[in-house]
């Protein structure tokens, strides 16, 4: 008896520990990691893209054009395909997107974490949310999104606009993945010591390292602020270190979205000096 | 020069997260309370952490590395390090984080609501009143190396931000408040004056008249196709001060939630009233204010006195492109009352905290820290750089500070008007500030406030209608997502922990099992024990 007393406290016991055990584990996984995963998986395979069904849309879907056309405000629903996730936040994520004709950017769309993980670029995701502009970008706000079952997969290819500096044609290309290529680094401001740096944490300098990087690169004559935006590639990316080695006076390629704010305010993901 | 901010992702995440982590986690993060010591160990080496915020401005990070600095000089033993944040939320979010990890930092800027929720935790955050008080290190005490304030210097009000739970949990850095940026151009176009004191219904009405297209869809007054006369930066604000001023229920001192009752329903209809004739809307919806005054696209921007360097076609910073730049007058005013005879307006601005540590010379040299903040060489030098204020009657009184206000407009820099007159109208008003009530899940209380006005907004512009049914579903869901039906009345005092999880009550039954069965054992055992003795005895 007295051993068969023993036996079962201890099972009690162990089987009271194991639940405990569980339950650390799911407080553990209820806390989301609050800063941006921030890794954005490179397009330089863009040949990879399956073109063959990109065409294909469900009923009540808008193409890109009637997303262009369809006012302020206005609930839209597309179909379109995972491109970078930027940030993850309260269960909101804020990810680049692009089907053949054109790129979206949806801001803060609901998503689990769960959901987020499983948002890998090319996946192809019915959204509905309401078209918006903040400072001049044009979004997907307060969106949901499904995955589209058995969606074919889009790798959108990278597009050259380094010719569309500087026109009315380049918004056209609003959120799309880009490249520019041939611009020359300059000055982004001055060190403490009055020295030309390459360029800055933050818009001013104000920042430190893990912030946004700014930095300016030129072309026949004209300067445009480029930035890593830390959400979406973080100090930990190579195009962090890449901007941060930049040297005043490099010839670089790039790749990026095309993001907007107050004008032309591209988001790289890539930096290569020739 | 553009400054390229971003939409910060500051939110309700960290009061879930508090509920969670903070909630399971007592025993793992209590710490000793905090004593003064006897004497501060200089033999001693100490690596501090300071989470600091600024506006993403270079002269406010330059003013913390300099007065870092100042302090290393002056106390070689110690070394701070600066960790740099431009949101608030942020702040909040990592420091609840790391509260439960006991990897919390030394000081952090901070607000009192935030604090509410830190303390949480065992002891987490230092109470500063025998701090403060100490002869030897307090303020202005006999072995501080440098000019600190007495406590008697400190704007009382401002100190009293800091006191909750009946302790001073923080002190103040500095203090702003809110401020009207008027396109004073366009409102004299529209056949109104500038009035001293504004009121609600004349910025309704202005920003209504101000909606007048020709027949091209250009708006009259600027002749452009975008144009949205009235533009709130923080809709939380908005909301608070407007229940504030019209004696509408927010919450009481004891965290009791008020917010839901029929003054919030007027609010959220005059709202909707005038989003429905596109004359108003928020920075959330639509992007900065100040983007918009300055591109002659706003004619009332309602947003900190902490962004005057932004306002105004003369504004030392600025995001928008010279093209699009428009010259106008820049009036400043209070914000619109209802009753301008007695006027209201929030306090707000960073405060500082200090995180307990197992060293209490690490406490005291965060405290000494805390206290260089206070003195005049940084609170007039990063007040000048915004519409601040200092915290201190010794800063704001001070000759350099009162030449810096004197010199108003000298310059489109140092001494920009418009960010001078916004610094004026807290000092002239401190009187008429106030604060609302801190408790844990004010914070929250905070963020609903103003999500009830972006989805009015909202609502309206993707034309659903806001009827009493809407806002009666809005407070639910407000209630909901922000879970403020779950919380006790117990003011700052701890959380309501609510029902035991399962397996915590698991746990406890299979205890309560385990003990019954053994004292059922022995139990057994003795009445067997006493038979076997009784039929031996007979």
């Amino acid at each position: 008896m007295r051993k068969i007393l023993v036996l079962a406290a201890c099972t009690l016991l162990a089987v009271a520990c194991i639940g405990c055990g569980k339950k650390e584990k799911e407080e553990n996984n209820v806390t989301p990691e609050p800063t941006a995963t921030a890794a954005v998986e490179n397009n330089n395979d863009a040949n990879n893209g399956d073109k063959a069904d990109v065409d294909a849309e469900s009923e009540g879907v808008m193409t890109y054009a009637e997303y262009m056309a369809a006012a302020m405000d206005s609930e839209v629903v597309i179909e379109t395909y995972v491109q970078a996730k930027q940030s993850w936040w309260e269960d909101k994520a804020t990810v680049y997107t692009q089907d053949k004709d054109g790129a979206y950017f949806l801001y803060n769309m609901a998503c689990s974490a769960e959901d987020y993980e499983k948002l890998v670029p090319g996946t192809k995701i019915k959204v509905t949310g309401y078209k918006g502009e903040w400072s001049g970008e044009i979004e997907v706000m307060d969106a949901t999104f499904e995955f589209v079952e058995g969606g074919d997969t889009y790798i959108a290819p990278v597009k050259d606009v380094t010719a569309l500096l500087g026109t009315d044609e380049l918004i056209k290309h609003q959120n799309e993945f880009v490249a520019f290529k041939g611009m020359t680094v300059e000055a982004a401001g001055q060190d403490a010591e009055g020295n030309n740096v390459a360029f800055l944490y933050n818009w001013d300098g104000s920042g430190q390292d893990g912030n946004d990087l700014y930095f300016n690169v030129s072309l026949n004559g004209a300067t445009y602020s480029f930035t890593v935006e830390s959400y979406l590639c973080d100090n930990t990316t190579d195009v962090y270190a890449a901007v941060k080695n930049l040297k005043v006076g490099d010839t670089v390629d790039m790749e990026g979205f095309l993001y907007w704010y107050e004008g032309v305010n591209p988001h790289i993901t890539s930096v290569t000096v020739k | 020069m553009r400054r390229r901010k971003k939409r910060y992702l500051c939110g309700f995440l960290a009061t879930l997260l508090c509920l969670t982590v903070l909630g399971g986690c007592h025993g793992s993060m209590g710490r000793n309370e905090f004593a003064v010591p006897e004497s501060f160990d200089e033999t001693m080496q100490h690596e501090i952490t300071f989470w600091a915020k600024n506006d993403t401005n270079k002269t406010q990070t330059e003013i913390y590395e300099k007065a870092i600095k100042g302090f290393e000089a002056l106390y070689p033993n110690v070394k701070v390090n600066l960790r740099l944040y431009t949101d608030y939320g942020r702040i909040y979010n990592d420091v609840i984080t790391n509260i439960s990890t006991g990897t919390t930092p030394n000081v952090c800027i901070t607000y009192p609501d935030h604090i509410a929720t830190y303390l949480t935790g065992d002891n987490c955050v230092v109470p500063l009143d025998s701090l403060m008080e100490d002869d030897r290190f307090g303020l202005a005490g006999s072995e501080v190396r440098f000019d600190s304030p007495a406590k008697e210097e400190m704007i009382p009000q401002f100190l009293t931000e800091c006191a909750f739970d009946n302790n001073y949990y923080a002190v103040p850095f500095m203090r702003s408040t809110e401020a009207c940026y008027i396109n004073k151009t366009y409102v004299e176009k529209l056949g109104y004056e500038v009035p001293e004191e504004l009121t609600w219904d004349f910025i309704w009405e202005v920003s209504e008249a101000a909606t007048a297209k020709d027949a091209e869809g250009n708006y009259l007054v600027n002749g452009q196709k975008v144009l949205i006369p009235f533009i709130y930066k923080s809709t939380d604000n908005m909301m608070i001060q407007l229940l504030a001023q019209s004696d509408g229920g927010y919450s009481d001192e004891n965290g009791k939630v008020l917010i839901f009752n029929e003054t919030t329903k007027d609010i959220l209809f005059d709202v909707a009233e005038h989003a429905k004739t596109g004359a108003f809307s928020t920075f959330k919806i639509v992007g900065y204010p100040a983007n918009f005054l300055n591109a002659g696209q706003c004619i009332f921007a309602i947003d900190s006195t902490a962004g005057a360097t932004w306002m105004g076609s003369d504004a030392p910073l600025c995001d928008i492109s010279e093209d699009k730049l428009v010259r106008f007058e820049t009036e400043v005013r209070m914000l619109p009352q209802l009753d301008p005879d007695n006027p209201q307006m929030i306090s707000q601005g960073p405060s500082v905290c200090i995180f307990n540590k197992e060293n209490p010379q690490e406490v005291l040299a965060s405290w000494l820290f805390v206290q260089y903040l206070l003195t005049n060489e940084v609170q007039i030098a990063y007040a000048r750089t915004e519409g601040y204020v200092p915290v201190t009657s010794k800063a704001q009184t001070a000759e350099t500070y009162v030449d810096y206000l004197s010199r108003s407009g000298e310059d489109n820099a140092l001494y920009y008007d418009i960010k001078i007159q916004a610094s004026k109208l807290l000092l002239e008003n401190v009187e008429h500030t106030f604060v609302t009530p801190v408790f844990n899940g004010s914070t929250s209380l905070r963020n609903a406030a103003g999500q009830m006005i972006e989805e009015v907004t909202k609502a309206i512009r993707r034309k659903k209608e806001v009827n009493e049914a809407f806002i009666e579903d809005l407070f639910a869901d407000m209630t909901s997502l922000y879970r403020l039906d779950q919380r006790s009345d117990a003011g700052t005092g701890k959380e309501e922990l609510g029902a035991l999880p399962s397996t915590a009550v698991a746990l406890l039954v299979t205890l309560a099992v385990a003990w019954a069965g053994m004292g059922l054992y022995v139990g057994l055992s003795y009445l067997k024990k006493k038979k076997r003795k009784s039929k031996d005895s007979h």
